[in-house]
């Protein structure tokens, strides 16, 4: 059922010009910024837009292949689809919304809802079953879109923004049931986002899209780490800690403990922005919680800001102005005193 | 939010038309029902030649509508999402009966499907059948003048309409036909209601078209509006009654479209 997509498709002054492969159970992240083309590849892997040129298949069936002049359109396509803005059908309840695609596909109308109603419990939404759209919270839509998208066993499961419409407490929760959803799913996902920490909670590997190219692929980890365009190093320029969560405190697993804002339980990532961290020559006054003596390990311009790599306790990323560094007296190997703000540091399930 | 206006009031300049405006759009209404003979009201109402004309008007108009939907949605449609070039030529063809004068409707309807016409002859010919001076050529007139109302509301309701809907369908299974059936139609059901409603009443109207092509009989094609042109010539006060009840169903409509549609349809 693996996905391979070779295509090129021109978009008005873009062209997109894009290739990329997924394993069966595999996640792939198109990471880029508004207007880079990801939806675009999208709507070609989904069927809505013909590409230009190139080839798309899944498992043994070809989707598109312009030499060949295959073009299977949108609803011959054994996909899923959830939307940004989770675009649930307003005048259906949510039951007739998940129940949708299996109807189109000639399963009768008793066996539909049955099935639409133990996917709408497998998302923990069972009990709005009989609701239209506009009464779920955004959160519930988007589970329920979820729902509407797996519910046919799709052989691609395309996931268009799926959180960024949702207010940040609901992401996480949100973000959380995806990525064990994810998990269970047997076929390929692509999801597009314009988010880094969705990639890099979500996705197995990141592809990352700027003006219709891909410009870096590899592990979330490894995209973070090293970053090959300015663009990549500002949006996933954070620092993503694994740890447990105890409460308002989160042990790392790398050692040292780091104090958070909201309370959290279990696995969880702790993401901390460079511009957050404040360096010191020598212990700061007052009581910030969290407080770590490290050491520099490099420097590098960034912008108009230097962005310190820091080791020890806990590792981290800062950025400091040009005259903060001199300041400091910084050089690779200086002792430096860091403090970030609890209320700065962001914590998510893993 | 909406901005509040600047200063309360209206400027002498703005005011005093706006209210010669309203006393000359409802002046001639409250004359109407002035001037009703309401003594006599019941007997008129009650009379054969009213209450036929009234059903022939109703019967009609409501054929002209259900004519409107089967044929005027699904153009709207291809108005409305066809990509196909010459569109913009097709909407403003489509559109011509809206500006028409109705009686050179009804002339163009007379040469095509006349007796003489280039369709009409071919009918007679082959099927024996006569489409001038009958209640088919009522609702033919009707639907011709009509029809646009509808055209136009029903595109632009498809046009409000969020086309992304159609794309889940898509990857949902659905094709564009099912798609059409299960989510555009009932996403654009208000403003085909509101343009149905539209078309009715402008074919509950109508006149030019209907004199010029299906004649004035009595019983077959003599609508409300032909009724009451005739009355004021020989018996004012039907006239007036007839006038009267037309009013009637035209406020009812009105009122209608606006508690149950236009305020969703026409944002």
């Amino acid at each position: 059922m693996s996905l391979a997509a070779d295509v090129r498709v021109g978009r008005g002054p873009l062209t997109v010009e894009l290739g990329i492969e997924v394993a069966d159970g595999e996640v792939l992240a198109v990471l880029g910024p508004n207007g880079a083309g990801k939806s675009t590849l999208l709507r070609v892997l989904a069927g809505l837009l013909p590409p230009d040129d190139g080839r798309v298949t899944v498992g043994q069936e070809t989707w598109d292949d312009v030499d060949a002049g295959v073009h299977v359109p949108a609803h011959g396509r054994r996909l899923g689809m959830v939307f940004q803005d989770h675009l649930l059908f307003p005048h259906l309840s949510v039951t007739d919304n998940v129940a949708f695609g299996l109807r189109t596909r000639g399963v009768r109308k008793p066996a539909a809802r049955r099935a639409a109603r133990d996917w709408l419990a497998r998302v923990g939404i069972a009990e709005l079953a009989d609701r239209r759209p506009g009464r779920l919270s955004g959160g519930q839509a988007q589970r329920a879109a979820l729902a509407r998208a797996l519910v046919g066993d799709p052989a691609l499961l395309l996931l268009d923004e799926p959180l960024s419409a949702l207010d940040a407490r609901t992401r996480l929760t949100v973000r959380a049931e995806l990525r064990r959803h994810l998990a269970e799913y047997a076929g390929s996902t692509v999801l597009v986002t314009h988010d880094p920490v969705d990639a890099m909670a979500l996705a197995d590997r990141v592809v990352v899209v700027e003006e219709g190219r891909v410009v870096q692929a590899g592990t979330p980890a490894d995209v973070s780490r090293h970053p090959r365009t300015d663009y990549v190093a500002r949006l996933v320029g954070l620092a993503l800690l694994p740890g447990t969560g105890e409460g308002t405190t989160v042990r790392l697993d790398g050692g040292g403990r780091v104090a958070v804002a909201e309370e959290s339980a279990g696995e969880v990532f702790v993401a901390v922005r460079p511009e957050s961290v404040a360096l010191y020559p020598a212990r700061p006054e007052g009581s910030p919680r969290n407080v770590w003596s490290l050491r520099l390990v490099s420097a590098t311009p960034h912008g108009s800001t230097v962005r310190c790599e820091l080791d020890g306790e806990v590792p981290l990323l800062a950025d400091v102005t040009g005259a903060a560094y001199a300041e400091l007296g910084l050089a690779p190997g200086t002792p430096v005193w860091a403090s970030v703000k609890a209320s700065e540091i962001a914590v998510y399930a893993r | 939010m909406r901005r509040r206006r600047r200063e309360p009031g209206v400027p002498v300049p703005l005011l005093v038309p706006a209210v010669l405006a309203v006393a000359f759009l409802l002046l001639p209404l409250a004359g109407l029902v002035v001037r009703a003979p309401w003594g006599e009201l019941g007997p008129q109402l009650t009379s054969p030649a009213v209450g036929q004309a009234l059903r022939l008007s109703l019967v009609s108009a409501t054929a002209a509508t259900g004519l409107s939907l089967v044929l005027g949605v699904p153009l709207a449609w291809v108005l409305a999402r066809s990509t196909a070039r010459g569109r913009s030529v097709l909407r403003a063809l489509v559109t011509v009966p809206l500006v028409l004068p109705p009686v050179v409707g009804g002339v163009a309807l007379f040469l095509v499907l006349g007796r003489q016409g280039i369709l009409g002859s071919w009918l007679d010919g082959t099927f024996g059948v006569t489409i001038p001076f009958t209640t088919t050529a009522v609702v033919i007139a009707e639907t011709f003048v009509a029809m646009p109302f509808l055209v136009i509301s029903v595109e632009g309701a498809l046009r409000a309409a969020d086309a992304r809907f159609e794309d889940a369908a898509a990857t949902l299974g659905a094709d564009r036909w099912t798609t059409f059936r299960r989510v555009t139609l009932p996403l654009v059901a208000p403003g085909i209601a509101a343009g149905a409603v539209l078309c009715w009443a402008r074919a509950l109207g109508e006149f030019g078209a209907t004199i010029t092509f299906a004649g004035n009989f009595p019983g077959t094609t003599q609508t409300m509006p032909l009724a009451v042109y005739l009355a004021l010539q020989q018996d004012p006060e039907a006239a007036i009654v007839l006038s009267l009840v037309l009013l009637v169903v035209s406020v009812a409509t009105l009122l209608l479209l606006r508690d149950r549609w236009l305020s969703r349809a026409v944002r």
